[in-house]
């Protein structure tokens, strides 16, 4: 097992290295250098050599990926991509464009993201998972058909409709919790409750109609006779037997999300006014922050690789058949 | 889930929506928002609006605008007096304040300083009992671990000095700094260009206090000296903008060393000044808080204002001391309908109106006065309406071959054009009327500026029974006609002619406004395509000059004509001189006027020659001229001395509130609703029983 690891990430090099290279062709297809430099300048009484000063200062007045006036290998290291893949790769993220320390500001928003995000899932799993036992077990029942309405229903529903609808009615109309912002300790809790319902909401109605799926899928088969024929109870049944066989696909689409929990949402957090990744990757597209966008699309790959290699971890783990060679 | 809420409340003392923790309940917090983090805090690189709102409430510049007194006046803020320049010849002599620009060689500043200033208290200042510094320096003893300013058990403070502002004009020849005014001032200011070649040149960064700066000069220890090198009578209004801030030297020092930046911790993002206010939390991911510097002792609260202000309550704080905050908290804010809500909800103290909003908060009666509705009355909110000192207007290239150019045949289908394109219904449509059809570059509050009859943009307007009127759309295919143009048809192809409007696409909901566009030229029976692009292109066009006609604007630095009669200037036009001439419009005449008016103290020649130069560009008609936007901005009752000042950014330390009044509004505005959260259980009780009986149901049916 430990070869196959070995061998999966040394697949994530070329994998990491094309983003970089997608990540840096599609940014400047789009923007210049002399573009961000405006950006961050502002366009007020900028001459021509504060923005050449400025691409100086931060490596942009080289060329992108192939420096011809350079002689032998640094036609190719004395560039922009060279440099910063090869900085991307030793973890050392340096300055955004805006001139803050990316790692520093990493630190800080991964956690309200994390705040967020975690107990987003956790909650909407089990939430899922529960509705989807009870609708499965009644299946063909009127209760198993309303839901499957309101499910569908939730499900056509956009998330933003959820987000503005929840912060009308909860902190608006009932006013039981803030409509935005953030706090320090157990503060915290007061703010995350209103983007967390919101968030599980918004994912309830297709997770129940999948996992739903999927157990039904579980309850026709032979070892849930079985141990219907046993006289096991209904309950042991579902918890023990049927929901344990039915996790694999579910955990194929969880534990793939772990890492990724850390890079936030993008428009939860915009709109509960959450400090955290997903709002700084936004931030950094619209100021035109290449050094902060590439960062973000690089750890955004490398968690999403990783999130991959934990999937097939957990195949094992749950499932003592699979092994991983 | 209620007593969870309860327990996190604080036991019901404040509303559960509150945003904001209990102890702060009853401060005089002025709470207000940002949608977009600041870029830069440091005074030398700092020129936006965002930025400004935070640094000019802790940096100190020598001079600042009069908070009440309108026009617009300057008085000393660290000063002892209004700087006025001295004048000399070639050979050294003593020339009057009227003396022609081109024999004037010298100006000189000469200011002192109030002494007693004192900064805020920061770990920069702190010395040991040896007097060394304790925290830079050779003797400097950093604290381990370090991540924040918090960290630095001790903070010290010392004397404002001359030598700190000098010391801040050497450092916008900092190349590291990127000062957006440094080529700006390197034109006027002696020796700061040169500053600026020598500093990009050295190897190391060196101490900017061991280089000499002609322009810069330390008198005494409260007195200094600019020089510059030509007549700028508009230079004193930027001694009132954070560029000419003081900055300590020690400051300076201490964020340059090693693992400060890696921190974030630099005087980028932890400001240093002597003002009212210190940057005491900085996370521009959540909020920014400034509070009361304990230093601050030298201002107190104006004792004049303009007339009628007296009446408004507005002296009624007459001498009290600055500022009259505890602090003030910039939240984040991204959208507009999370903004909007808090603020009704009393959470924040004052608002722009969102555009969302805006039918929920102001009506226009009948006669188009402005006025709040009944559910904004009965929370006896105020209103605010501020034309902008700023212009934003539809420009034509004057280097196209097809609008641009000082041929008649171009100039005709220019003001044709002017005629055609009806602002006043751009207004009413597009901007909820907020706005004032332009006349002229020049906006209301602006000198140079004149209301009524006399003022108006005669090739556009009519004055009719008491207000300018445009002009029939005949008299615009009258002048298109004499253009060569007649039906708006092209001679050379006999075809509708194509005019091209360039302009950054900016979403979905501008496309309404090109169709309007569209529909205006439309009305001579010309064709006009929006050229759509993203905003790095549009800048690229402009930069080039290959851009037909496109929109823009310019928000006054400060309150002069020259500061707007600028951007019409030849010598100032974007593709040959890189200037804030968009259109690159070139007038001799205009040039030659613009150039004896800029030196000429405000006053009836002034006036005159100012309608002299609007006479010749509404008659050149570079501009299609565009409005003057105006902003509605609301304001709770417990919020006292607002006064909406268009020039001033440090107005924060004046502003009072009333926190026991606002405590009382917030919980009564804000008792929460618990029927639905109990109907909410009830309904999942009942389905989980639902379930429950199905499931027997279907158990008994099995056994059977």
């Amino acid at each position: 097992m430990i070869a196959y690891f070995v061998r999966r990430l040394l697949y994530a090099i070329p994998i990491l290295l094309g983003v970089n290279v997608l990540t840096f062709a599609l940014f400047f297809l789009v923007n210049t250098p002399d573009d961000m430099a405006r950006m961050q300048l502002g366009n007020r009484r900028v001459t021509q050599e504060a923005i050449e000063q400025w691409k100086a200062d931060r490596g942009y007045n080289r060329p992108v990926f192939w420096h011809a006036a350079q002689a032998g290998s640094a036609k190719l290291t004395d560039t922009l991509f060279f440099d910063s893949t090869r900085r991307l790769f030793t973890f050392d993220f340096g300055k955004s464009d805006a001139g803050r320390d990316i790692s520093e500001d990493l630190r800080q928003r991964m956690w309200p993201s994390l705040v967020i995000a975690l107990p987003s899932l956790l909650i909407g799993l089990g939430c899922a998972l529960s509705a989807a036992l009870v609708l499965a077990w009644l299946a063909g029942s009127r209760l198993d058909f309303w839901g499957g309405v309101i499910c569908v229903g939730m499900m056509s529903v956009s998330g933003l409709f959820y987000i503005i609808g929840g912060q009308w009615l909860l902190a608006k109309l009932w006013r039981i919790a803030p409509i935005s912002g953030y706090g320090d300790g157990l503060e915290i809790a007061r703010f995350v409750l209103l983007p967390v319902l919101v968030s599980v909401l918004a994912g309830l109605g297709g997770m129940v109609r999948w996992y739903r799926a999927l157990l039904l899928e579980e309850l026709g088969k032979d070892y849930v006779r079985t141990a219907r024929a046993k006289g096991l109870p209904d309950g042991l049944v579902m918890w023990a037997h049927v929901l344990r066989n039915a996790l694999i696909p579910v955990l194929t689409g969880v534990v793939v999300l772990l890492p990724s929990l850390f890079m936030g949402a993008l428009i939860t957090e915009a709109f509960f006014a959450i400090p955290g990744l997903g709002s700084y990757t936004i931030e950094a597209l619209q100021a035109q922050d290449f050094a902060a966008v590439r960062v973000m699309v690089f750890l955004g790959s490398l968690l999403y690789i990783v999130g991959l290699l934990l999937t097939d971890l957990s195949y094992v783990l749950v499932d003592p058949r699979v092994r991983l060679e | 889930m209620s007593l969870l809420l309860l327990s996190l409340t604080g036991c019901g003392e404040r509303a559960l929506n509150d945003p904001y923790p209990a102890a702060d309940a009853g401060r005089a917090i002025l709470y207000t928002t940002f949608q977009e983090r600041p870029k830069h805090l440091d005074p030398t690189s700092s020129y936006s609006e965002n930025e400004a709102a935070i640094i000019a409430q802790i940096y100190e510049p020598l001079v600042q605008y009069h908070f009440l007194k309108r026009p617009y006046a300057l008085a000393p803020l660290t000063a002892t007096a209004v700087p006025a320049p001295q004048y000399f010849d070639a050979a050294g002599k003593r020339l009057p304040d009227d003396a022609p620009d081109e024999q004037v060689k010298r100006v000189v500043y000469r200011i002192s300083i109030q002494p007693g200033i004192q900064f805020q208290p920061h770990p920069a200042f702190a010395r040991g009992a040896d007097q060394a510094y304790r925290y830079h320096g050779p003797a400097a003893r950093l604290p381990t671990p370090f991540k924040t300013l918090a960290d630095f058990p001790q903070t010290g403070t010392r004397e404002l000095e001359a030598a700190d502002y000098v010391y801040q004009i050497k450092r916008l020849a900092s190349p590291r700094l990127h000062s957006p005014i440094v080529s700006f001032m390197g034109r006027y200011i002696k020796g700061l260009t040169a500053l600026q070649t020598a500093l990009e040149k050295a190897p190391t960064v060196p101490d900017l206090r061991e280089l000499e700066l002609d322009g810069a000069r330390v008198i005494d220890r409260y007195t200094l000296e600019i020089e510059l090198t030509e007549k700028y009578p508009q230079f004193v209004y930027w001694l009132a903008m954070p560029f000419f801030a003081p900055v300590p030297w020690e400051a300076d020092q201490f964020y340059a060393q090693p693992g400060m930046a890696e921190r974030n911790l630099s005087l980028d993002w932890h400001p240093v000044g002597t003002g009212p206010f210190m940057l005491t939390e900085n996370n521009p991911n959540r909020r920014m808080v400034l509070s009361r510097n304990p230093n601050f002792k030298h201002e107190t609260y104006p004792a004049e204002g303009a007339p009628g202000d007296a009446e408004a309550g507005l002296l009624a704080d007459a001498g009290q001391s600055l500022p009259l905050l505890d602090a003030v908290h910039f939240q984040l804010e991204k959208e507009d309908i999370p903004e909007w809500s808090k603020f009704l909800q009393g959470y924040f103290d004052a608002s722009p109106i969102a555009p969302d909003g805006f039918d929920q908060a102001v009506r226009i009666a009948p006669d188009g006065s402005v006025e709040l509705t009944p559910e904004m009355q009965a929370r006896k909110l105020r209103l605010a309406v501020t034309t902008q000192t700023s212009t934003s207007y539809i420009g034509f290239n004057m280097l196209d071959p097809v609008v641009g150019g000082a041929s008649e045949r171009a100039r005709k289908l220019r003001q044709a054009l002017s005629i055609a394109v009806d602002v006043e219904e751009m207004i009413s449509i597009f901007s909820n009327g907020r706005g004032v059809p332009a006349q002229g570059p020049i906006p209301p509050g602006i000198f140079g500026f004149e209301d009524g009859e006399a003022g108006i943009n005669p090739v556009v307007y009519d004055w009719q029974q008491g207000r300018a009127v445009r002009k029939p759309l005949a008299a615009a295919q009258a002048l298109l006609a004499e253009a060569g143009y007649a039906g708006g048809k092209d001679p050379a192809t006999g075809e509708a002619l194509t005019l091209n409007f360039d302009a950054a696409a900016a979403g979905p909901d501008a496309k309404p406004l090109f169709n309007w566009y569209r529909k205006q030229f439309a009305k001579l029976g010309l064709r006009l395509v929006i050229r759509l692009t993203d905003y790095n292109r549009f800048q690229d066009k402009m930069q080039h000059g290959s851009a037909q006609i496109y929109a823009w604007g310019w928000n006054a630095d400060y309150p002069d004509p020259e500061n707007f009669l600028f951007l019409l200037y030849g010598p100032n036009g974007k593709v040959a001189h890189q200037g804030e001439n968009a259109s690159n419009y070139s007038n001799p005449e205009f040039d030659r006027l613009f150039v004896t008016m800029r030196g000429m103290p405000s006053g009836p020649a002034r006036q005159a020659l100012v309608k002299q130069m609007l006479a010749i560009v509404r008659d050149d008609a570079p501009w299609l001229w565009g409005t003057h936007p105006q902003a509605y901005a609301l304001a709770h009752q417990w919020v006292k001395n607002v006064k909406p000042n268009l020039m001033a950014r440090n107005t924060l330390k004046y502003r009072r509130i009333d926190a026991a009044r606002r405590a009382t509004l917030r919980r009564e505005w804000n008792a929460p609703v618990w029927w639905p959260v109990w109907t909410l259980g009830a309904a999942l009780l009942i389905t989980g029983w639902l379930a429950r009986r199905s499931w027997r149901k279907r158990q008994q049916a099995r056994l059977a």
